[in-house]
């Protein structure tokens, strides 16, 4: 099997290792991964601030990036979902729409691949015996897996401690982390303060976005927590 | 009494959702409504097949705005033939003016009015307080607002935000009574005072749940007796009902008053559901002389046939506020609309534009979670409008944004610029970061730290 992976711009930015760890992970399990040199970003950061065309401009680079037959596997929900969800109204009535309706039919996030296909990754060697989940909401509502992650936590090996709440947004929000600050961090922290109630060792979702907000603010507010992607969960 | 409070004043949205973000108390009073509202929806889902008859309801009201111009001639011709007045008002100044000059020809000194967010749409209470005319709010929450000159924080429960304390408090102060923190005291204070007014009232002002286009009736439902009394005891009747809350038939009727308030109380029913056809009739003991229906369009009808049409599904249920994770953390006075919450953000810029100054900030205060779109009864795609609203703003400070996403634009769609801006950013953690985390940053990223850590190395260190 061979897939191409989206790395994501926010792993490339502040979490190189979650990319490289995605890829250990799938090969490891006999997946031949590529991964497109000249890719950039899903341009979900401008489409949901507001500016279609700046982000169709950035899209378009996705869209000649992973064009071919090839699965596409990306370690973010909130990603996979801006290409099987938002490039349908982002390419309404534009040349790329037949492009982008079969980008969006052969993109999957991490462990829904994984899931799908069948797969056990066991946990790394560094794996607490225990994490808490924390659903993303474009993981969730977009990509409607509450399964696969679950799954796949558990094929590892790894116990689950559901926290309070799990399915109630983190507060990140992209852009409104920044537009409403104090609602994002008021939103973080009780996210925090659930994951840390759960009593499990770390906290782990499928999505970096979420992770650094909720781990960013659970410091500032007292409540620190161990966390990692779930790419670094499976990570040998 | 105060007749309300101008939404146009004030702080900017930001600093009013920081304040409310401070509010502890209210803050609680939102949790725990929200969470009851949460428990009474999962009962509805396993009990009644709540998600069925969401589907079933979405094509209902898709077919309803399809029809809609077909569907408001009906229901016009029907509520004129079972004796009704209807008038339809192009906005909202004349759906107000058509209030006031009726009530300035009747010659009435006093309105008493049930649960209409139509009317806070319009700001009927001050354009009639401004002729002169004092108006009464009969519904619980929407009295106690009245009585500390506040704005609903909710479409069905405008008083939510407050807990039984703060209402005795404000009881006692109204009042001059010892009046315990008791339901049952409080409850029968506010129906002595309110009783009078209902008397005394020359026209009764509600709102409009649905209009049944087949049969020309009005559908007001509530649980407090309230609504009844304003629509059957004064001699006028007043029915304000927004211009897309038609249904063709009673087959559809049936099927949206039940859904209705599973979606907004997590119950199977409402204590009552009026359904009013026509002004009372020759040999009819009760019931008003008069009923004037007024359709308010308002912006509505030029919806229809654009990408944002979907919004006029809304049966106005309120469900979509209680899932937010915005709105339960900062609730609907901060908002700044009539209508608060992710149908808010939504229908406030549609009704008012998009580059309308509340119209242009609401649809940010959103995370995009998408919460709103499971919690609606109607199936409608709140958090997709959002996206779309958004990409449709164009105020002098968006525009300046855009300048920023040009400039994104252009160096993301360039691999080679973007390689750079991803070595800059590395460097940039690695050397501000040197002990795992950054506590401050310059710039506009400094609203990222005023709020959070950030993590200079992934997974953070321990």
């Amino acid at each position: 099997m061979r897939v191409m992976l989206m790395r994501t711009c926010l792993a490339d930015h502040v979490a190189p290792g979650v990319a490289k760890a995605t890829i250990r992970v799938l090969e490891r399990l006999g997946v031949s991964v590529t991964v497109p040199k000249a890719q950039t970003c899903c341009g979900q950061p401008g489409w949901s601030a507001g500016h279609p065309d700046q982000a169709r401009t950035v899209a378009r680079q996705a869209l000649k990036v992973f064009a071919g037959t090839d699965p596409v596997v990306v370690p973010s929900g909130s990603c996979a979902a801006m290409l099987t969800h938002g490039y349908a109204d982002l390419f309404a009535g534009e040349d790329e729409e037949d492009a982008a309706r079969d980008l969006a039919a052969r993109t999957f996030e991490l462990t829904q691949f994984i899931h799908q296909n069948g797969l056990t990754p066991a946990a790394a060697g560094d794996a607490p015996a225990t994490v808490t989940y924390h659903d993303s909401c474009h993981m969730l509502r977009l990509l409607r897996e509450r399964d696969s992650p679950r799954a796949v936590i558990a094929g590892a090996g790894v116990e689950l401690l559901e926290m309070a709440d799990t399915d109630v947004c983190c507060g990140f929000g992209g852009a409104f982390s920044i537009t409403f600050p104090e609602v994002s961090g008021a939103l973080g922290e009780q996210k925090a303060r659930s994951a840390a109630d759960s009593d499990a060792e770390e906290l782990v979702a499928c999505d970096l976005s979420c992770l650094i907000h909720i781990v960013g603010r659970g410091r500032r507010v007292g409540v620190p927590l161990r966390a990692r992607h779930i790419a670094e969960l499976l990570d040998r | 009494m105060t007749t309300g409070v101008s939404y146009d004043e004030g702080p900017p949205l930001r600093a009013r959702t920081a304040a409310a973000v401070a509010d502890e108390q209210l803050r609680a009073n939102l949790q725990a409504t929200a969470a009851s509202w949460t428990t009474g929806r999962e009962k509805m889902r396993d009990a009644f097949g709540f998600d069925q008859m969401r589907e079933r309801a979405r094509e209902i009201r898709r077919g309803n705005i399809r029809q809609l111009p077909e569907l408001l001639d009906r229901l016009e011709e029907r509520v004129r033939a079972n004796g009704g007045i209807v008038y339809r008002a192009a906005d909202r100044d004349a759906a107000a003016k058509y209030v006031v000059d009726l009530a300035q020809a009747r010659g009435a000194k006093l309105v008493a009015k049930s649960k209409s967010m139509a009317t806070e749409e319009i700001k009927l209470n001050e354009a009639l307080g401004e002729a002169g005319v004092r108006v009464v709010e009969t519904d619980l929450g929407e009295w106690i607002l009245q009585l500390s000159g506040q704005r609903p924080s909710h479409i069905i429960a405008p008083a939510v935000h407050l807990n039984r304390t703060e209402i005795a408090e404000l009881f006692r102060a109204e009042s001059g009574e010892d009046i315990p923190d008791e339901r049952e005291a409080l409850v029968a204070y506010a129906r002595r005072r309110l009783r009078a007014e209902f008397a005394a009232a020359e026209i009764g002002v509600s709102g409009v749940n649905l209009g049944v286009a087949d049969t020309g009736t009005l559908c007001v439902m509530e649980n407090e007796g309230n609504a009844r009394l304003v629509t059957a005891l004064p001699r006028i009747h007043v029915a304000m009902m927004g211009a897309e809350r038609v249904v063709a038939d009673w087959d559809e009727a049936a099927h949206i008053l039940q859904l209705l308030p599973m979606a907004a109380i997590g119950d199977d029913a409402s204590t009552y559901v009026n359904l009013i056809t026509g002004p009372r009739r020759e040999g009819e003991t009760d019931g008003p002389e008069e009923l004037h229906l007024v359709i308010l369009d308002g912006g509505r009808m030029a919806l229809r046939g654009t990408e944002f049409e979907e919004a006029l599904d809304c049966i106005r249920c309120g469900a979509c506020l209680y899932s937010c994770p915005m709105w339960r953390t900062v609730g609907g006075q901060a908002y700044g609309s009539p209508y608060s919450g992710p149908i808010g953000a939504v229908i406030t810029p549609l009704l008012e534009g998009v580059s309308s100054p509340r119209g242009s900030e609401l649809p940010f205060l959103s995370s995009l979670c998408g919460a709103c779109h499971d919690a609606c009864p109607v199936g409608i795609p709140l958090h997709d409008l959002l996206v779309k609203i958004r990409g449709a703003v164009s105020t002098p400070a968006h525009r300046r944004a855009r300048l920023g996403a040009r400039v994104w634009a252009a160096m993301w769609r360039r691999p080679w610029a973007y390689r750079i801006g991803v070595a800059m950013t590395r460097g940039g953690l690695r050397m501000l970061g040197r002990k795992g985390w950054i506590g401050r940053l310059p710039g506009p990223a400094g609203r990222w730290t005023s709020q959070r850590d950030l993590p200079a190395r992934w997974p953070p260190p321990r």
